[in-house]
């Protein structure tokens, strides 16, 4: 599949503004499709193997083997803010606190970074901006003509147990309110159970409410706890027809840790082998420095290549991470380490 | 490039490590190194130098002194000289040097990496985050070790100097391997850093300056291998520890057979990295990465031999050739590189040569895309399948980054191909299945077995091979075992120089035995011992045994090499004694012992007419009864050692355990002393079958009609067939033939030190394992001497089995 652009506001400069930006989506040399629902095929999902000790490993290695200096740096800390969704999702949102979020999220740098960087023509933005459903038209009309979408966090989040009518209801709301991207919660004791045509069922229906929104599932990892539950999920929200899977509502007490991430990116690189199918990734909650987003976005690149460093296929959830990122790009600048301070919030 | 552009190829950019700090340092010894000796910095009696260059470059980094054996007398005399004071001081002081070494080595750690780095290629995030840690991590174990030397070994003495030589792939690593465990122990020491990587061992020997080590304790020499041999061959060197290639293992060990110096040698390997169909594949691949693509493949226990279940051979394959492509080969300085460069043009050369033979014997090669550097010693990450046991790449070490793959069906076969190799230094074995991977575990002739992980390493650990792989090991307890050796034994009487006059003179003229033989004498027909069977000799020949005062006590089966031929072929065939449960062992033994009470007179009296009295205690106390009441209580010693002779967990950093397994050596051939014709050669004997070893044993010329008594004894208690082998004749000319023979993979020979040199010399075709009496005659009657650790440590070798856990 070719990377179709969130928008499509031409620009005939060049570098074109980075939505507009796209590239063929491939795999060890074979050209990937949109994610679609297939049958549940269960020997996949019981025939995970995850070495929760050798995966660790790995994950400490990704930090240790890879870094990223000056002018490259600033590239990819540009790159993060490109896939960041900038969140917000707490019990005290308002709809003034979620414009000014959305402010941001159109203007994710000062000015003088911009400048410094030589990066106007980019016409940087994040990549979504995260909401409750609550706010999901404070935060389209905000965001009017940027082309950035609005994703709603929805089916009972955080913990997914509403009833399913109320749940797929919810998402139903959502995309007519105006959110271009869904991310759902799973029913975390159907993993536990090992309920998979339950899971792929609700995942199926969530998808199936969503229509053409993006829909991200979120497996909840800091509840499934054990690594051979994450693959598992999965592999069956994969096969549900997921355009995403995204590990944690930020409201567990363990996220977004390099770990999982990596099990899950490997069932990602293993179902488009077999499926032919793409689907992105979005390592979310806890994710707060620039080091950890140019970590995050080297494992990308190295366990499944250049085309998973689009926001079509990865997405940070964060909403703290753009503060730091501003503050590492203006030491890029300047060479003096800035202050909080000195950078609007979000 | 633009940062915009830079955004849309997100390629890695450069990230060198600054190497400023390391170039002041070689620039403040303006990039010339003399030798570290007797604490001070000392010219080369040549007046030489030899240059060290940066493999990634070519360029040259300093010159360094070209020692020679005046240095090599230098350096020795400057570490016995050191070796009294440092001897004397207490545990504590040394432990106090050690812990100030691991320190310094914090301290500076960064310049130690950096160094490490520009003289070998290594990549810097290798040597900053594994080696150099790994380093200190070394000296702070030891200096713990320094400190319990006392309590936790009593009765231990350190061996003296010791003589070290070490390779160019893990400089100051390997460094750290054979410094800290001697001094801890109380050793002064000489080493030889390698000629392609010298600087870090010269770094080193400045922190030891700096902590104020006493002159002499630690002396570093840079010379050619010629002179490396002029120190291991150097008298006053009383230990030698050598990590290099098979090749030059066998060459010291040819070097040091006239002597008595201990030996501990870590060679080369071509380990195998077996994948189960229920292993987490991902995690295989990265282990492949850790095994073979680590140090650019410069590993000795480098992962090399892919061993991978039919069933997912073609997805593994796969997966790895995508990981290899992900590789980054380039500057080893840049910090985000994962194969750096091979240490030097010869290594490069001797890689490519292997890889090309492979080809032309018919292995598929596949090398990812990703480019070279256009200059510098690079070799790209490399693949071999369709490859075969036969294959010289799968046999041979390339000490590369280049992996050999071939496929198994069934957990026998792994086990099968695994162990189809001279070598056993280590095995990684990959299987979610915890009774699949330790079934394999403990199947696998390696001193180091990595379930699901691989290249592991810790101070904590015992790390060494078995087979051609050598012997000894480094880190843990058993490693410090390696630099110390029992008080007692230095208190022994020296061991005749040469062989006792063979009493089996001139069997082509048997007429000239003139005398009748007695009648009580000629109806007892001893024969050879052979898989369970009475035999008779191959020769077809029998000697005449005299006693103590001429008589002629009856005749011998006069032994040759086709006996111990079929003895080993015997031992061999018994070796699932190893697998026979502790407890039946002790039970087998201590029937033996029981079935020996029931025939003490008997036994004691036809011995008596071949030993005289007693030689050290009583002289009215004849030593045949002695010998036989020893040896009933030395059988009850084994039977009650065989189920406790345990191993140990250790545990490095980390969440895992790390399994000490001693076992059972294998077949072991041994030559018994004249001095206690059968108390002497059940003491070798049963230390070896207690713990599992089945053993071809000649008893001494002394008197070898003891068999006849002996395989009675076994033959009614349940001792396995093969497991005891006894074979009389000539000593010497049995003992080239079982020293000679590859199925034997330990001799142990307690005679004349001529007869010792000769096992020694005879036995480095297959690097058997030698254990001698060092020179000195033991005393079989003193049970604190004769029996216990000390035996039941040279039956055994250790192996260390990584099991992390976690969910």
């Amino acid at each position: 599949m070719a990377l179709q652009p969130v928008t499509s506001n031409n620009s005939a400069s060049h570098p074109k503004p980075h939505t507009v930006q796209s590239i063929p989506v491939v795999l060890n040399g074979r050209t990937l499709e949109a994610n679609r629902r297939i049958p549940l095929n269960l020997d996949w999902v019981e025939g995970v193997r995850v070495n929760t000790s050798a995966v660790e490993r790995r994950a400490a290695t990704h930090l240790a083997r890879r870094t990223v200096k000056k002018e490259t740096q600033a590239a990819w800390l540009l790159r993060a803010i490109a896939c960041m969704d900038l969140t917000t999702l707490s019990g005290d949102d308002s709809a003034d606190r979620v414009r000014r979020l959305c402010a941001k999220a159109r203007n994710p740098l000062q000015r003088h970074i911009v400048e410094g960087l030589g990066i106007e023509d980019l016409h940087l933005t994040v990549g979504a901006v995260c909401v409750y459903h609550a706010f999901v038209e404070t935060a389209v009309k905000a965001l009017e003509g940027s082309g950035i979408p609005v994703a709603a966090v929805s089916a009972g989040f955080p913990a997914g147990l509403s009833p399913l009518a109320e749940r797929v209801e919810e998402i139903h709301r959502s995309v007519e309110a105006g959110a271009q991207e869904i991310d759902i919660v799973i029913t975390r004791a159907h993993v536990f159970n090992g309920e998979w045509q339950a899971l792929y069922d609700e995942v199926a229906a969530f998808k199936q409410a969503a229509g053409t929104a993006h829909m991200k599932a979120i497996l909840g990892t800091g509840d499934l706890m054990t690594l051979r539950n994450v693959a598992r999920a999965s592999w069956v929200a994969m096969m549900a027809g997921a355009d995403f899977i995204k590990t944690s509502t930020g409201k567990e007490s363990i996220n977004a840790t390099l770990p999982v991430s990596l099990v899950m990116v490997r069932c990602i690189r293993d179902y488009a082998e077999r499926s032919g199918s793409a689907v992105g990734f979005k390592p979310a909650g806890g994710i707060r420095t620039a080091k950890q987003a140019t970590d995050w976005l080297a494992m990308m690149k190295d366990e499944l290549g250049r085309p998973w460093l689009e926001p079509s296929l990865f997405r940070f959830g964060a909403s703290g991470m753009l503060g730091d990122i501003e503050r590492q790009l203006e030491h890029h600048l300047t060479g003096r380490y800035s202050a909080t301070y000195r950078h609007p919030i979000a | 490039m633009s940062i915009a552009e830079k955004f849309y190829t997100m390629e890695y950019g450069a990230a060198p490590e600054d190497p400023k700090e390391a170039v002041q340092w070689l620039d403040r010894h303006h990039r010339r190194f003399d030798e570290f000796i007797g604490g001070a910095w000392v010219q080369p009696a040549s007046g030489e130098y030899q240059t060290t260059s940066d493999p990634s470059t070519g360029e040259t980094l300093a010159e360094v002194a070209k020692g020679n054996t005046a240095d090599v007398e230098a350096a020795v005399f400057a570490a016995r000289k050191a070796l009294p004071a440092w001897q004397a001081l207490s545990c504590h002081e040394r432990a106090r040097y050690l812990y100030a070494l691991a320190r310094q080595v914090q301290k500076h750690s960064r310049r130690l990496a950096v160094l490490e780095t520009m003289d070998n290629g290594k990549p810097i995030r290798e040597s900053r985050d594994i080696d150099i840690p790994l380093v200190a991590r070394h000296f702070y174990h030891h200096a713990g070790w320094a400190q319990l030397l006392e309590s936790e070994f009593p009765n231990y003495q350190a061996c003296g100097v010791v003589g070290q030589i070490i390779p160019w792939n893990f400089p100051l690593l390997m460094f750290a391997w054979k410094v800290a465990p001697a001094l801890a122990a109380g050793n002064t020491v000489v080493i030889k850093p390698a000629k392609y990587t010298p600087l870090t061992a010269l770094a080193f020997a400045e922190l030891a300056m700096e902590v104020g080590l006493p002159p002499g304790v630690l002396n570093v020499l840079t010379c050619d291998a010629k002179t490396g041999q002029a120190l291991i061959e150097h008298p006053g060197i009383d230990k030698v520890a050598f990590t290099g290639s098979t090749e030059v293992g066998r060459t010291i060990r040819l070097a040091t057979a006239n002597s008595t110096k201990k030996l501990s040698l870590e060679l080369g390997g071509k380990s195998p990295f077996v994948v189960f169909d229920d292993a987490d594949l991902d995690s295989a691949v990265e282990g492949l990465v850790d095994a073979i693509w680590f140090n650019q493949g410069q590993v000795c226990c480098a992962g090399s031999r892919l061993l991978v279940q039919e069933r997912v051979a073609e997805t593994l394959y796969t997966k790895v050739r995508a990981r290899m492509e992900s590789l980054r080969v380039g500057p080893p300085l840049d910090k985000a590189i994962d194969i750096g460069a091979i240490v030097s043009p010869v290594q490069l050369e001797s890689i490519r040569k292997m890889v090309d033979a492979g080809v032309a014997e018919g292995a598929r090669c596949w090398q990812p895309s990703n480019p070279l550097p256009e200059k510098g010693c690079f070799f790209p990450p490399t693949l071999l399948t369709d490859v075969h046991p036969a294959a010289t790449v799968v046999q041979e070490e390339i000490f590369g980054p280049v992996l050999v793959a071939m496929t198994f069906r069934t957990p026998a076969e792994a086990a099968e191909l695994a162990n189809n190799t001279i070598y056993g230094l280590a095995a990684s074995i990959w299987s979610e299945n915890i009774n699949v991977a330790l079934d394999l575990a403990s199947q696998v002739k390696a001193g180091v077995v990595w379930v699901n992980c691989t290249n592991q390493f810790d101070a904590a650990c015992g790390f060494g091979g078995y087979r051609e792989s050598g012997y000894g090991r480094e880190g843990g307890r058993e490693g410090m075992l390696e630099y110390l050796t029992p008080e007692w034994l230095h208190t022994l009487p020296a061991a005749p120089e040469k062989a006792a006059r063979p009493s089996a003179p001139e069997i082509d003229a048997p007429e000239e035995t003139t005398s009748p033989l007695i009648t009580s004498n000629i109806d007892r027909t001893v024969k050879q011992y052979i898989g369970g069977k009475q035999a008779r000799p191959d020769s077809g020949y029998s000697f005449p045994v005299y006693g103590r005062d001429g008589e002629l006590l009856g005749e011998a089966p006069l032994g040759n090499r086709k006996d111990v031929r079929n003895a080993v072929e015997a031992a061999r065939n018994a070796s699932g004694w190893a697998k026979t449960s502790a407890h039946n062992r002790a039970q087998v033994l201590y029937f033996l012992a029981e079935n020996m009470i029931q025939r003490r007179d008997e036994i004691a009296h036809r011995l008596s007419r071949a030993v005289g009295p007693h030689p050290r205690n009583d002289q009215s106390e004849i030593q045949a009864g002695v010998e036989v009441d020893l040896s009933i209580e030395r059988i009850f010693t084994y039977a009650a050692w065989a189920d406790k002779y345990e191993g140990f967990v250790h545990h490095p950093p980390g969440r895992n355990i790390t399994i000490a397994m001693p076992e059972a050596v294998g077949a072991i051939g041994i030559l018994a002393p004249s001095e206690a014709p059968l108390l002497g050669l059940l003491s070798l004997v049963l230390s070896a079958i207690a713990v599992g070893n089945t053993v071809v044993a000649v008893p001494s010329d002394r008197y070898p009609l003891i068999i006849g008594d002996l395989y009675q004894l076994l033959d009614t208690s349940d001792v396995p067939a093969g497991v005891v082998n006894l074979v009389a004749g000539r000593p010497a000319e049995l003992a080239k033939t079982l020293a000679e023979h590859d199925g034997i993979e330990a001799i142990w020979c307690f005679r004349s030190n001529e007869e010792a040199d000769a096992v020694r010399a005879a036995s480095i075709g297959n690097m058997k394992q030698v254990w001698t009496n060092d020179g000195h005659e033991y005393d079989w009657f003193n049970p604190a001497q004769a029996e216990g650790r000390w035996f039941l440590q040279h039956a055994t070798q250790v192996k260390n089995i990584w099991v992390p856990y976690g969910e």
